[in-house]
């Protein structure tokens, strides 16, 4: 025990007297959080349009002034035919094209419908389907409000309730997943590189003939990057309660074991990836090329898994990220009891130990 | 290390483009019913009938059904109150109470939207049903909107995304390989016996940036062939140009990656600043969340995000058929950007030695 703990007290060394990597490790995930947290979200505004307006009656130039007014809509100019649709999208300066007919208003007085056209770029069709629906939800208000139209009566009323985010906050949604992240690519990360890193220099042989077990040797390593680790998902933590207005709905106890398993899962898979190369090129390149896009993108971070084609809802199931971002929520937002998320944790609990069994086993055959 | 640099890439690209939609479909729901009326059932089949939800889980009491949403079963639950069917017959107005999970804020947004459609279109059915008797309604004028989605009419998101994650994972790479390349010699000690080889500085960085900017380019074909053959992505624009804007943008990313190289000492650190960089350019570049969003300060910062860019000239070119003339700016910006990264990187690297 001795011996262990005084080789984990010369990883510790190694480790704070780098003060580069030291200050990357702290300072980075800090930087990130906060740009990520104010400048990511899904809403929309200020979203650059054009106006074709045919019909230059009050009517048009009342709804225009109303989409003017709207913070989601700047209008960027007009245009004069549809001929210029084109040309403005090819230059990339709007998203959409709001098109009143020649005769909009006397239509309005008569029994036809005025027709207007939202003509959209559907390069990104999550913006174009917002734009739409935009638009024709102050189309209807104005119909509502402004031409004194009454709309039917509605029989049935609905009232909806938003819960867990009754102000739709995008961040409430990106601060776990960033966190995740962040601790995912961290943990692995360094921990691939650091076992690596005395392969290649040929210092991992003389680490075995000492008297020290190859299993000792690896825990020694891997000790002061969970400490570390912890600290950063702390740090993680209390920006966003403090900066962000996250609550804690749930159990504080909850929230830091279920960090410390997260960790110690990615830790594991950082192990099993320095086992599986011999170069830390190589292991950079599988944890950060291997768990970069897939860790973004099948987490539930960003996409709704539930949309995805069944064999990639599948596929989710094998990242941990996922797990981690479910009981992150159930903790955080929804401030349910363990009950609640045992089979996530238990799942996490049963990856990091599968990565860490072969691990072990690679390990004993690469020895004999 | 070519499976990694070739397979790893191109297979994420296969398989991922398929993971990136913001379409809701197939949304859960829940539903309790105290009315039990013909009514009510009329409106729970209203829902069944869309294409949005699933076929809705009966709940005995509200309790139960939110417990459902707390363990992520369902995504909503719609109450339908005692005397559904008397109230609406005597005109008292019911109304049905709705819980959303809005963790995710923007799909909680959409799925209400679409639930209040079917409500709307089931107080239609309603009032045609006891109009039908009376006289009818004189049909008020109204404006209708038509919408069209150019480019893209069935809003389909691979369209975006295959091309967009292309991009990711030529930058990823490339990035990663040069940013590392020059501190491995650092580290293990090789650089100084070059530095007392005759070879040249220029020479030295070009010969080591070269295979990189190859390999970019072919990762582009290959990645390009992909989009063609399994996705059908249509290719409007010059592909000429799109190699040509490539090839400068390989630089802007070599010449980062050459800087980062020469002011780290270890490949961890030098690793850390490339994944630091990355995940910043890749949650910045307007690929999953629109950069017109973002608050100001934040999109003058995307000034600065080379995949930003990259990833407007394949929308624009490959998707839209803009010619040079249109991304010209683009192109300019591009090549400041590659002139004053490589100018820094080469700079550093001569201060080092």
């Amino acid at each position: 025990m001795k011996k262990f703990i005084g080789f984990v007290q010369k990883e510790f060394y190694h480790i704070f007297r780098d003060k580069r990597s030291l200050f990357i490790l702290f300072g980075m995930p800090i930087a990130q959080i906060l740009l990520f947290g104010f400048a990511i979200t899904n809403e929309i505004n200020n979203v650059d349009i054009a106006v074709l307006d045919k019909a230059k009656d009050s009517n048009s130039k009342e709804l225009i002034e109303k989409i003017q007014a709207s913070n989601y809509f700047r209008i960027q100019g007009y245009l004069a035919s549809e001929k210029e649709i084109e040309a403005a999208f090819q230059k990339g300066e709007i998203k959409a094209v709001i098109s009143f007919d020649q005769d909009f208003a006397r239509n309005l007085q008569r029994p036809e419908t005025s027709k207007l056209q939202i003509i959209t770029d559907a390069t990104d069709p999550n913006m174009a389907n917002t734009i739409t629906n935009y638009i024709n939800a102050m189309l209807a208000k104005y119909q509502q409000v402004n031409l004194q139209q009454h709309i039917s009566p509605q029989f049935v009323q609905a009232e909806s309730r938003m819960l867990f985010n009754p102000a739709l906050e995008s961040v409430y949604m990106f601060v776990p997943g960033v966190m995740t992240i962040i601790l995912m690519l961290v943990s692995a990360m360094m921990t691939s590189i650091s076992i690596t890193r005395e392969k290649e220099v040929g210092t991992m042989e003389i680490l075995l003939v000492s008297p020290l077990k190859p299993i000792t040797v690896i825990i020694g390593k891997v000790v002061p990057y969970i400490f570390l680790s912890i600290i950063n998902a702390l740090v993680i933590v209390l920006l966003s309660v403090f900066i962000f207005n996250m609550p804690i709905v749930g159990s504080l106890f909850w929230l830091a074991f279920e960090s410390i398993l997260f960790i110690i899962t990615s830790l594991s898979l950082g192990i099993l990836i320095s086992t599986l190369s011999a170069t830390q090129q190589t292991a950079m390149m599988i944890s950060l090329m291997g768990l970069m896009l897939p860790t973004i993108l099948l987490s539930g971070f960003m996409f709704p898994i539930e949309s995805m084609p069944l064999p990639l809802q599948v596929i989710s199931n094998i990242i941990p990220a996922k797990w981690f971002i479910i009981i992150i929520k159930s903790i955080m937002l929804k401030g349910v009891g363990v009950s609640f998320f045992w089979k996530e944790t238990l799942i996490l609990l049963l990856m990091a130990m599968v990565f860490l069994g072969i691990s072990i086993k690679k390990y004993n055959i690469r020895l004999a | 290390m070519i499976p990694i640099i070739f397979i790893l890439p191109l297979m994420q690209l296969v398989i991922l483009s398929n993971a990136a939609t913001y379409e809701i479909k197939s949304i859960q729901m829940a539903y309790v019913d105290h009315d039990q009326s013909l009514s009510s059932r009329d409106l729970m089949s209203a829902i069944r009938g869309s294409s949005y939800f699933e076929s809705p889980m009966y709940f005995e009491s509200a309790r139960l059904a939110e417990e459902a949403i707390l363990k992520d079963e369902v995504d909503l639950v719609i109450e339908i109150p005692n005397d559904f069917e008397n109230d609406i017959i005597n005109a008292h107005h019911p109304t049905l109470g709705i819980r959303i999970n809005a963790i995710d804020g923007a799909s909680a947004s959409v799925q209400n939207v679409y639930l209040q459609q079917i409500i709307n279109k089931f107080n239609k059915n309603i009032q045609l049903e006891s109009f039908n008797s009376a006289q009818s309604h004189a049909p008020l004028s109204n404006i209708e909107s038509i919408t069209s989605f150019w480019y893209n009419q069935n809003l389909n998101y691979k369209t975006l995304m295959v091309p967009g994650i292309l991009v990711l994972i030529i930058t990823m790479l490339t990035l990663f390989l040069s940013s590392m390349n020059i501190v491995r010699e650092k580290e293990i000690g090789t650089l100084e016996q070059i530095n007392v080889t005759p070879i040249q500085k220029w020479q030295f960085i070009v010969g080591k940036l070269f295979p990189f900017w190859v390999i970019g380019l072919v990762l582009l074909s290959v990645g390009l062939l992909i989009a063609k053959v399994i996705f059908a992505i249509p290719m409007l624009g010059s592909i000429v140009l799109i190699y040509a804007y490539t090839s400068l943008y390989l630089l802007v990313v070599l010449g980062m990656g050459l800087f980062i190289s020469n002011f780290t000492d270890t490949q961890q650190q030098a690793m850390f600043i490339a994944w630091f960089f990355i995940v910043i350019f890749i949650l910045m570049s307007g690929l999953f969340t629109p950069i017109e969003s973002m608050p100001t300060w934040a999109q003058y910062l995307t000034e600065l995000n080379p995949v930003a860019y990259f990833v407007e000239i394949m929308r624009l070119i490959m998707l839209k058929g803009s010619s040079f003339l249109d991304t010209t700016p683009i192109f300019l910006k591009t090549l400041t950007y590659a002139v004053v990264m490589n100018t820094l990187a080469v700079w550093s690297y001569q201060k080092k030695n």
